[in-house]
């Protein structure tokens, strides 16, 4: 009865961490994508003195700072809930974890926070040139931000930069923390993503009003700045997400093997594109499976011939190094989560470059049945994201730090079922309603003509008050 | 003086820093149900804070991540410890910070009323939880040899902490206004002050007697001696009076100064009460948490201190140069 009940407050502290993550991580993605863009159009603005650039700089700044709203709301449950869900995992890990998590706050969060409320208001306080840096001053702010919590993520992921003494993770060098690779990976893939998440909105959005013939000379030059983002950001990010996993496959093998569902080793592997059959431990060999030979092994190592280590293997040595036990994430959601992260990417990135081709020979504003795709196309990148965090996340289990500290002894020992059940109940009910609403306003503002600037007359400025 | 308790004052400093900055904007917000009278005034209000609100929150995750860097079982006990209080705070913030972006996004009187009471209810509730949730840090709650929390929700609550949190609520809805009368104009400004003139002397009050009865509860239950904690809560009192004397007199600058100055103080108050300790064990006091017991390592320590070094300065400007930029009074027409 116990165990039991032990093992429900887990699985309640786990769905609660994996609703905040991955509901927060709609928002972050379109707040480091939108955000330069958003910028670039100021900047266009600023350079040519030409208004669509204006116009387009207040349109999407708008949707901008209804999804940014969210964004910090949401990112004050994450830096809380390690704590309040997790404190022996805070408590192991807070030497290390900690730091990147303050350096985030001091050096990122004020920057970010304070700069863009300068640009919210400094319209008619600044000077052009002044406010157009508060911006970009804010966007940097975002993408450090999303720096230091990916170095901090890592350290689940790769720990480095640590010993072990009494039973705590001590930091021993806060620059390896900084570079390991995965970080710099981690930063790198995010920051691709959150590219094309953003473009890929502001696309949709400029096809939308294409669609329904209107706006059309405003949002062209919009369409032509996100495809110049997209077509690279989705491009380069699908080949470097591939290298991504030959570092996964040295560091965490066991991600790599579940979500191939590869229960044996072998080499000149081949990738199935999909299965039937063959995710669980007493059924391992699929019924179907639609293969291509040799690309999983290229996938994992860099070579056609390289060997990929099972899922079984793996675990007896798992097994010899930290007892015996049962080390594989569940395979299933693994192997499903990276088909739905690579196939979407794939899918976007076609549409990408399809969509400039058709940009580029004038054709694509009469093709409504196009046009509608690529509206469709502004909310595949947050399906992608999500199960890139599922394969990551869930893919690190039983871990929750690779190797050094299990996920079920690591959540809070006092923190009982009831409490958690109440605070996962009033956050599924919270953040629905906030999607709820912010959909509605999205669908809203994003529906709405570009405002003429003519609002730009400088406000009457009364008496300082200090 | 080790790095451990450097930080133990740098996070005194953070917390202060955030009682003197959200402290205005949760004042503001308690105040939004009851000063406007038209829309235009109530967008007075929200434009009064609007530049500057975000930044100043940002006080708040500081202090937290700093709490988890530089003391990482200082945060794990209260966190899970203080869980459903801090779920309750989570809510009270999430609900406020939408309603500054979300209220102006549409014209609809309902809508903005929504929105408009969320600000309220979230300013007004997380001023309330901090001041329950910070001082029971003094007062103890059963903490158990791991240093965990081992009682309930209600736990958290005695006269001591609930004395605080209405003293952190009136406090601030006193700053609030005073805030409001150097940033507003016209009729709103004058009802500002007539609020301040009202609000003045039960938060002086409530705050001398919260400070006096802090040093009490320092001696009584934390092993403490009088001096020095004394000594910031005299400081306090005396800002407190002193800001009463300036509504007054109608010299609003000098009584923002003393509100802040109360602020900052009480806490101070509350921080030199609890040192040497972080978190009182109300069960055991050999379970308490000390500032030694609950640190990290020391390289861990110099890393923050080097990047707090280098950093909080640069923030201390650039965040005084957004309140530079902001000092007109505001009209009402801006963003929202």
């Amino acid at each position: 009865m116990h165990l039991i009940l032990a093992s429900t407050r887990v699985d309640l502290a786990r769905g609660q961490f994996a609703t905040t993550s991955l509901y927060h991580f709609l928002f972050v993605p379109l707040t480091l994508g939108l955000g330069p863009i958003v910028a670039i159009f100021q900047t266009m603005w600023h350079r040519t003195g030409n208004e669509t650039w204006l116009r387009l700089t207040r349109f999407f700044g708008t949707l901008f700072l209804i999804n940014f709203a969210i964004g910090v709301a949401t990112g004050l449950v994450q830096e809380f809930q390690f704590g309040m869900n997790w404190s022996v995992y805070s408590r192991f890990v807070g030497n290390v974890f900690g730091a990147p998590l303050a350096i985030e706050g001091l050096a990122a969060f004020f920057l970010e926070s304070t700069f863009l409320g300068l640009w919210i208001f400094g319209w008619n306080r600044l000077s052009p040139r002044l406010h157009l840096a508060t911006l970009w001053i804010a966007v940097a702010g975002t993408w450090m931000s999303a720096y230091f919590i990916l170095a901090a993520n890592s350290f689940m992921q790769d720990p480095v930069g640590y010993k072990i003494e009494n039973g705590q993770a001590v930091l021993t060098s806060v620059w390896d923390l900084l570079s390991s690779d995965w970080t710099l990976y981690a930063f790198a893939h995010t920051i691709l993503a959150g590219l094309t998440a953003g473009s890929a909105v502001v696309f949709g959005v400029c096809c939308w009003h294409f669609v329904r013939q209107r706006n059309v000379e405003v949002f062209r030059p919009a369409a032509k700045v996100a495809l110049i983002v997209l077509v690279p950001a989705s491009c380069v990010n699908l080949w470097f997400g591939s290298h991504f996993g030959i570092l996964v496959e040295k560091l965490q093998p066991m991600k790599i093997a579940a979500s191939e569902a590869q229960w044996s080793t072998c080499s000149h592997c081949a990738f199935s594109v999909f299965q039937i059959g063959g995710f669980t431990e007493s059924d391992q060999t699929p019924t179907y499976s639609l293969d291509i030979p040799g690309l999983l092994s290229y996938l994992a190592t860099g070579s056609f011939s390289g060997t990929v280590q099972g899922l079984n293997n793996l675990n007896q040595q798992y097994s010899r190094q930290h007892g015996p036990g049962n080390y594989k994430p569940p395979v299933r959601a693994i192997y499903w989560s990276m088909r739905v992260m690579a196939g979407v990417g794939t899918v976007i990135a076609l549409i990408a470059i399809v969509s400039a081709f058709l940009l580029w020979r004038r054709r694509i504003e009469r093709l409504r049945w196009f046009l509608w795709i690529a509206v469709a196309n502004s909310f595949l990148p947050f399906l992608a994201t999500s199960a890139g965090w599922v394969l990551t996340e869930v893919g690190r289990q039983p871990w929750i730090v690779q190797g050094l500290l299990k996920t079920s002894n690591a959540n809070s020992p006092n923190v009982t079922t009831t409490w958690l059940g109440i605070s996962l109940g009033v956050f599924i009910v919270l953040y629905l309603a906030l999607l709820v609403v912010d959909v509605w306003l999205m669908r809203r503002y994003a529906g709405l003509d570009p405002v003429a600037p003519d609002e730009q007359a400088p406000a009457p400025q009364p008496a300082p008050s200090f | 003086m080790s790095l451990a308790e450097l930080w133990f004052i740098l996070i005194a400093v953070l917390w202060a820093g955030y009682f003197v900055l959200e402290g205005f904007d949760f004042g503001v917000g308690m105040l939004l149900p009851f000063l406007p009278k038209d829309e235009q005034e109530r967008g007075m209000m929200f434009e009064s804070i609007g530049p500057v609100w975000d930044g100043n929150e940002v006080w708040l995750v500081v202090a937290g991540g700093a709490t988890f860097a530089a003391f990482p079982s200082w945060y794990a006990s209260m966190f899970s410890g203080f869980y459903l209080a801090l779920l309750l705070v989570l809510v009270f913030l999430i609900i406020r910070v939408v309603s500054f972006e979300w209220r102006a996004r549409s014209k609809s009187p309902h809508w903005r009323t929504v929105w408009l009471w969320c600000n309220a209810l979230g300013s007004f509730g997380a001023a309330l939880v901090w001041g329950v949730g910070l001082s029971a840090l003094l007062y103890g709650t059963p903490l158990d040899s791991n240093g965990d929390y081992t009682g309930t929700f209600w736990n958290l609550f005695n006269g001591y902490t609930v004395f605080a949190g209405l003293t952190v609520v009136v406090f601030f809805a006193f700053h609030g206004a005073v805030f409001l009368t150097l940033r507003t104009t016209g009729d709103l400004c004058e009802r500002a002050l007539k609020a301040a003139r009202m609000l003045a002397l039960p938060a002086a009050a409530l705050a001398a007697a919260f400070a006096i009865l802090t040093v009490i509860v320092a001696v009584d239950r934390n092993d403490k001696n009088v001096f020095p904690p004394v000594l910031p809560a005299i400081l306090a009192i005396g800002a407190a009076v002193l800001a009463v004397a300036f509504v007054f007199q109608g010299r609003t600058g000098r009584a923002f100064v003393a509100t802040s100055l109360g602020a900052a103080l009480l806490v101070a108050t509350l921080f030199t009460s609890l040192y040497p300790r972080v978190m009182v064990s109300s069960t055991d006091f050999g379970n308490s948490l000390t500032v030694s017991n609950a640190s990290s390592q020391h390289y861990t320590l110099v890393v923050m201190t080097v990047v707090a070094v280098l950093v909080l300065p640069v923030v201390l400007l650039y965040q005084g140069w957004t309140y530079h930029v902001f000092r007109h009074r505001v009209t009402g027409d801006a963003h929202y």
